[in-house]
């Protein structure tokens, strides 16, 4: 039952109830097809999608990339580990292609705090040979949600 | 001036469409949640908006031939065939026309004469009697009842027809019950009509709508291709309502009658909008699968929502809509809708706009996101509570 991870990844607050309705499915089904996919760690969690620029909390996020030497038996996933420890790190990608190995979302309250994370915490690591912070100037898009103000539906308005 | 002694009779005595009365009211309303539309909420799929793209860039802006291109009608002919395994000449069977609408005009126009009586089961879209009355038709009405699921029986059919029936319009997937017809259904109906003289104008614009239950064309029945004309289009499928294109498929004979209309008021089809609805049937059956399955999700979810909060529904198994009964509440149709909107915020449309058989009843849509559809529902639920 993919479908039920697709319904709920579009909308978490789907109640039993209603993901039952939509799947042919009992609610003591859903319950049970949801509890183990939270079991097996398939489902993580049921964060809110917060457009933070709407609140008054003032805080910075960047995107790192990190230039790093792959140890000979674990290759990335040791140092991965290890940053993926740091509660700044908010997200951390293994990326092809580029001219860098790993890429973090690191959030901070100010520019000056994330740029003391960078040096003191992450370039100081023996692994890893490069960085470069890019700060994140504004939002638009976020988990497949478009930042601001949503579109007027347009269909409603010219019928 | 005295317009309304000038102009025509029969346009200036024409009522506006429900629909639209009640689009008027909410427009100066921003915080209105619609449930109103009668369109998909998806965008057309983008290899289809790419075929117009290509079309312009490499200059293709003149007319068409009439009928249009013997590419889309050969696409229509070999979809029908695919789809519903309906056998239609390209050549002589099929016109490309400006959305569903104009392939019912010239259907009615091409075939319907002063005093003759069209039969029009109800509740049903809001454009069949206004245009058979501007071609001198009378519209007779036949309301399907939800004891019925909202099916036309052949009963009701038999007793509506006159010495002066020229046509029965068959509306089904049905906007705004969402019912559909059977193949037991049609059987019946087919068993009424074969020896008469009687046309039918089938209006399949949804049949790629359906849930659970392949759509069925009258025209398959034994003895109805050579007296049915279908009308149907590519807005409610592919999500292409604002390319206005349509098709009607019929024996050589009508056709020829219709493209006579056709030549004469629209010229042909916008090109643009042909050379991408041939892409459409092309490449476009996953589309069609895909955005099915997310209406019918939504229907589920929608008819779960209103059945909980106490509003009884019929199971609609095609288009997009459901009509719950609202008659437990001792209002109106109107009155329901009207105290819905300026209470709860929430706009939906009163079933009296799609003829007689209406009353009792409201139309929602579910052409819209489940985030969009569960704001209204709970809203809807407060109502119904305080009610």
């Amino acid at each position: 039952m993919e479908r039920i991870l697709s319904q709920l990844e579009e909308n978490g607050r789907l109640s039993a109830g209603q993901l039952a309705a939509m799947n042919d499915m009992s609610e003591a089904e859903v319950v049970a097809a949801v509890r183990e996919y939270e079991q097996a760690g398939v489902i993580l969690g049921y964060p809110a999608l917060i457009d933070w620029d709407k609140t008054d909390k003032e805080f910075v996020q960047a995107i790192i990339e990190l230039k790093v030497t792959p140890a000979p038996d674990t290759g990335f996933d040791a140092v991965a580990q290890t940053i993926s420890d740091f509660p700044q790190v908010k997200s951390l990608y293994l990326t092809s292609g580029a001219s860098y190995d790993l890429s973090l979302v690191v959030e901070g309250k100010t520019m000056r705090e994330i740029a003391f994370f960078v040096a003191q915490k992450l370039a100081s690591m023996d692994t890893v040979t490069g960085t470069a912070t890019h700060f994140i100037m504004k939002k638009y898009k976020d988990k497949g949600v478009i930042f601001g103000t949503p579109d007027e539906d347009e269909r409603e308005r010219d019928i | 001036m005295d317009y309304q002694k000038i102009l025509s009779r029969k346009v200036v005595e024409m009522k506006p469409s429900g629909i639209r009365k009640f689009f008027d009211m909410l427009s100066d309303r921003k915080d209105v949640i619609g449930l109103t539309v009668g369109q998909p909420d998806f965008v057309t799929p983008w290899h289809i908006r790419d075929a117009a793209i290509r079309s312009i860039e490499k200059g293709k802006t003149y007319y068409t031939s009439n009928s249009g291109t013997l590419e889309l009608r050969g696409e229509i002919c070999r979809y029908m065939q695919r789809r519903y395994g309906l056998a239609y000449d390209p050549a002589r069977e099929t016109i490309v026309t400006v959305g569903g609408s104009e392939a019912i005009d010239l259907a009615v126009r091409a075939c319907v004469a002063p005093g003759d009586e069209v039969i029009i089961p109800v509740p049903s879209f809001v454009c069949y009697g206004p245009i058979v009355t501007l071609a001198g038709g009378e519209p007779v009405y036949v309301e399907c009842t939800e004891q019925n699921r909202f099916r036309l029986t052949a009963d009701q059919l038999r007793a509506a027809i006159t010495d002066k029936t020229k046509m029965l319009i068959l509306p089904f997937p049905n906007n705004p019950t969402g019912a559909i017809l059977e193949q037991d259904d049609l059987r019946e109906i087919a068993k009424v009509l074969w020896d008469t003289d009687i046309l039918v104008l089938s209006d399949e614009i949804y049949a790629e709508l359906t849930y659970g239950r392949e759509h069925r064309s009258i025209a398959s029945m034994p003895g109805m291709w050579e007296r049915t004309i279908i009308a149907s289009g590519f807005s409610k499928a592919y999500a292409m309502t604002g390319w206005r294109i349509g098709y009607t498929l019929s024996p050589p004979e009508i056709t020829a009658q219709m493209l006579k209309i056709h030549q004469y008021a629209i010229m042909c089809a916008p090109t643009i909008s042909q050379l991408a609805a041939a892409e459409a049937m092309k490449n476009g059956d996953e589309d069609i699968a895909y955005m099915t399955g997310q209406y019918d999700q939504r229907r589920k979810l929608l008819l779960n929502e209103l059945r909980t909060m106490g509003l009884p529904c019929f199971e609609p198994q095609g288009a997009f809509y459901v009509f719950p009964n609202i008659s437990k509440f001792g209002l109106s149709s109107d009155e329901f809708c009207e105290r819905l909107l300026n209470e709860a915020g929430v706009a939906i449309i009163p079933g009296t706009a799609f003829g007689p058989g209406g009353e009792g009843f409201a139309r929602i849509s579910y052409a819209y996101s489940v985030k969009h559809l569960l704001a209204a529902t709970e809203k809807m639920r407060e109502f119904l509570q305080k009610l």
